[in-house]
């Protein structure tokens, strides 16, 4: 019926040619990162073993595996998810359930953004006026969980609010109409409707912790320390410990006659520690989006 | 769906005056006080808690502030010659000074370079992501970009030396592949997923009509983007660009191992700068507890928040205002 004109055409293969181009942007950031993580499992394949996992680096770091460091990382990580969860996810309900939409309230969310927008190292120096030397927690785990804290508490406000409001408000109606206070009615039908989606963004803080290496490197972590391979209570909250993030940037920087695999092999464990926690975490959220009933 | 509660007028959510009926019922039962009493301590918590990011905003400005106020405001710290000399000597013998001028330009030098390639890139992924993929293609990218987004910053400044440091040395051959381009090469990667992000949420902001309108008139889904959900976009685009930005200059370890340590002003992308993080986080090591040196890295971090603060102040304000229109 209609003739293609010229003028058509045209616009078609520009199209054509947008599309191909977004295309081949998404493309060439995709590929390299996966060339890249393939490269660093190639070269770190010789040493990748659990005999790796739960030795101590030995011999100035140049030998051994990753164990204090491993344990460090998990104390931090643990210490700052118990600080940080409880605080989160209270402030997530202030501003899901209890403010109303007022100039307070955007402040409050203003300093949310902002807290997410700090960089890491302005964390450690506070983390270390405030802590370390303001509270006379000393150079600790305490003090280096605490840092870490405050620096993820962001993740967990901003996802926990996103599961609250997430909870359909009839659901809140229906609790109220039958007498229930507003905290019966966060305890017995918010969050227990919401818990998994809060989960997701608790583990999306467990995975930035055991990432941060700023934070921490003048709030607690050390080059090195000397601790009993596979007990896992071989630190108090009161030591100095290693951490994995801060054990990669010292053998990467510090100790330049380490084999290659080495900090090739860290790197692995590391990277490879961050993103099965993370997609567990998306995993869990597509999961919980599949099934929901309302 | 989720939407539609989300944006409930104030007036359908009941606060405490709004839900008469609540209290009065629960206490015709005869709650026990100490019950009573629990909830409302546990609501003062609530409260405390949903004001504690206000407070560690400002607790983070005043330690840092006070850990450098003193040398701040003494005699021998001129914010002039702080600002504007490129001299960084904190541990020089005979004449110790310290400007900071070449740590900005360091910092600007690598952001700068950063954007140039996060930008067009982090916005056509954005756009591809949100106009040109469907369903599970869409899905599968939303999750790789997350997962970009997670590589922690040490392992990226790994990535700096092990595998771009030799790259750029035989690709460009140039001597030092620790340079402005190494590192910003790093930025643009860290900062692109947040703009994809972003930008992908104000392009899905744009109403279907809006599209719908468009290629009803006979545009073709090229013309849409560029002539319609662009323009309409632009705040939304705007803010993803400051982030990124905000993302870029606060970053740390990535550039303190990536961009070589040469406090200098940079003359090509292929010389090595030190950017004002990466200068916190060398020296504080081993500054002592109290001394000048160990003051100024503190005023740097002041200069670093106030910087971040400002970005991400415009962020969210270009945000709200796109929200109210």
């Amino acid at each position: 019926m209609f003739t293609e004109t010229q003028f058509g055409k045209s616009r078609r293969r520009a199209e054509l040619l947008a599309k191909c181009v977004l295309g081949m942007m998404v493309a060439s950031m995709i590929i390299p990162l996966f060339l890249i993580i393939g490269y660093l499992v190639k070269e770190a394949w010789p040493l990748l073993s659990l005999d790796f996992l739960f030795t101590n680096p030995t011999g100035g770091m140049r030998h051994g595996g990753i164990w204090s460091a491993l344990l460090g990382t998990l104390y931090l990580v643990t210490l700052s998810l118990l600080i940080a969860a409880p605080i989160g996810v209270l402030a997530a309900v202030y501003l899901n359930e209890y403010a109303r939409d007022s100039w307070f309230t955007r402040i409050i969310n203003l300093a949310v953004v902002n807290l997410a927008g700090v960089p890491s190292i302005v964390h450690a120096l506070f983390g270390l006026g405030a802590f370390v030397l303001f509270a006379g927690i000393g150079r600790s785990i305490l003090a280096a969980s605490l840092t870490l804290a405050i620096m993820t508490l962001p993740v967990i406000i901003a996802s926990t609010k996103e599961a609250l409001s997430a909870v359909p408000i009839s659901f809140r109606e229906a609790c109220w109409n039958v007498g229930a206070s507003r905290w019966q009615t966060i305890r017995g039908i918010v969050l227990p409707n919401s818990i998994s989606g809060i989960l997701t963004g608790v583990i999306l803080q467990v995975s930035r912790a055991a990432g941060e290496t700023a934070p921490i490197m003048f709030t607690g972590a050390v080059f090195f320390k000397k601790i009993e391979a596979g007990n896992i209570f071989a630190y108090s909250i009161w030591d100095q410990c290693m951490a994995l993030s801060m054990h990669l940037f010292t053998i990467t920087t510090q100790v330049t006659d380490a084999p290659r695999a080495l900090p090739f092999a860290t790197a692995v464990v590391l990277l490879g520690t961050v993103l099965m926690v993370n997609a567990l975490s998306i995993g869990l959220r597509v999961y919980l989006r599949s099934r929901k009933k309302w | 769906m989720e939407q539609e509660v989300l944006n409930l007028p104030e007036g359908a959510v009941p606060g405490p005056s709004k839900a008469p009926g609540a209290r009065s019922i629960v206490r015709a039962r005869k709650r026990p006080v100490w019950e009573i009493g629990f909830e409302v301590g546990l609501e003062w918590l609530i409260r405390l808690c949903g004001i504690s990011a206000i407070l560690f905003v400002f607790g983070i400005f005043a330690f840092v502030f006070r850990e450098g106020a003193a040398f701040l405001f003494s005699s021998r710290f001129s914010l002039v010659k702080f600002l504007f000399t490129t001299e960084w000597y904190p541990t020089s013998m005979s004449n110790i000074r310290y400007g900071v001028l070449a740590l900005i330009v360091g910092t600007g030098s690598v952001t700068i370079l950063a954007m140039a390639i996060a930008v067009p890139f982090g916005l056509g992924a954005a756009i591809f992501i949100s106009e040109f993929c469907t369903g599970r293609l869409k899905e599968i990218l939303k999750i790789i970009i997350e997962l970009l987004a997670a590589i922690p910053s040490v392992v990226w400044g790994f990535i700096g030396i092990s595998i771009m440091n030799p790259l750029i040395q035989t690709v460009f051959s140039v001597p030092v592949g620790l340079n402005v381009f190494n590192g910003a090469t790093l930025l643009a990667l860290m900062s692109v997923p947040i703009m994809v992000s972003i930008g992908e949420d104000s392009l899905k902001a744009v109403p279907d009509s809006f599209r719908e309108a468009a290629l009803a008139m006979g545009a073709t889904r090229w013309q849409t983007i560029v002539r319609v959900l662009l323009p309409a976009a632009k705040n939304g685009l705007l803010a993803a660009v400051l982030l990124g930005i905000g993302r870029a200059v606060g970053e740390t370890m990535a550039v303190l191992m990536a961009t070589g340590h040469a406090v200098k002003i940079p003359h090509s992308i292929f010389d090595p700068v030190r950017t004002l993080t990466a200068t916190i986080a060398a020296e504080l090591g081993e500054a002592s507890v109290g001394s000048d040196h160990y003051q100024v890295l503190f005023i740097v971090g002041i200069l670093l928040f106030t910087i971040t603060f400002v970005v991400n102040l415009s962020a969210d304000l270009i945000v709200r205002g796109v929200r109210k229109g």
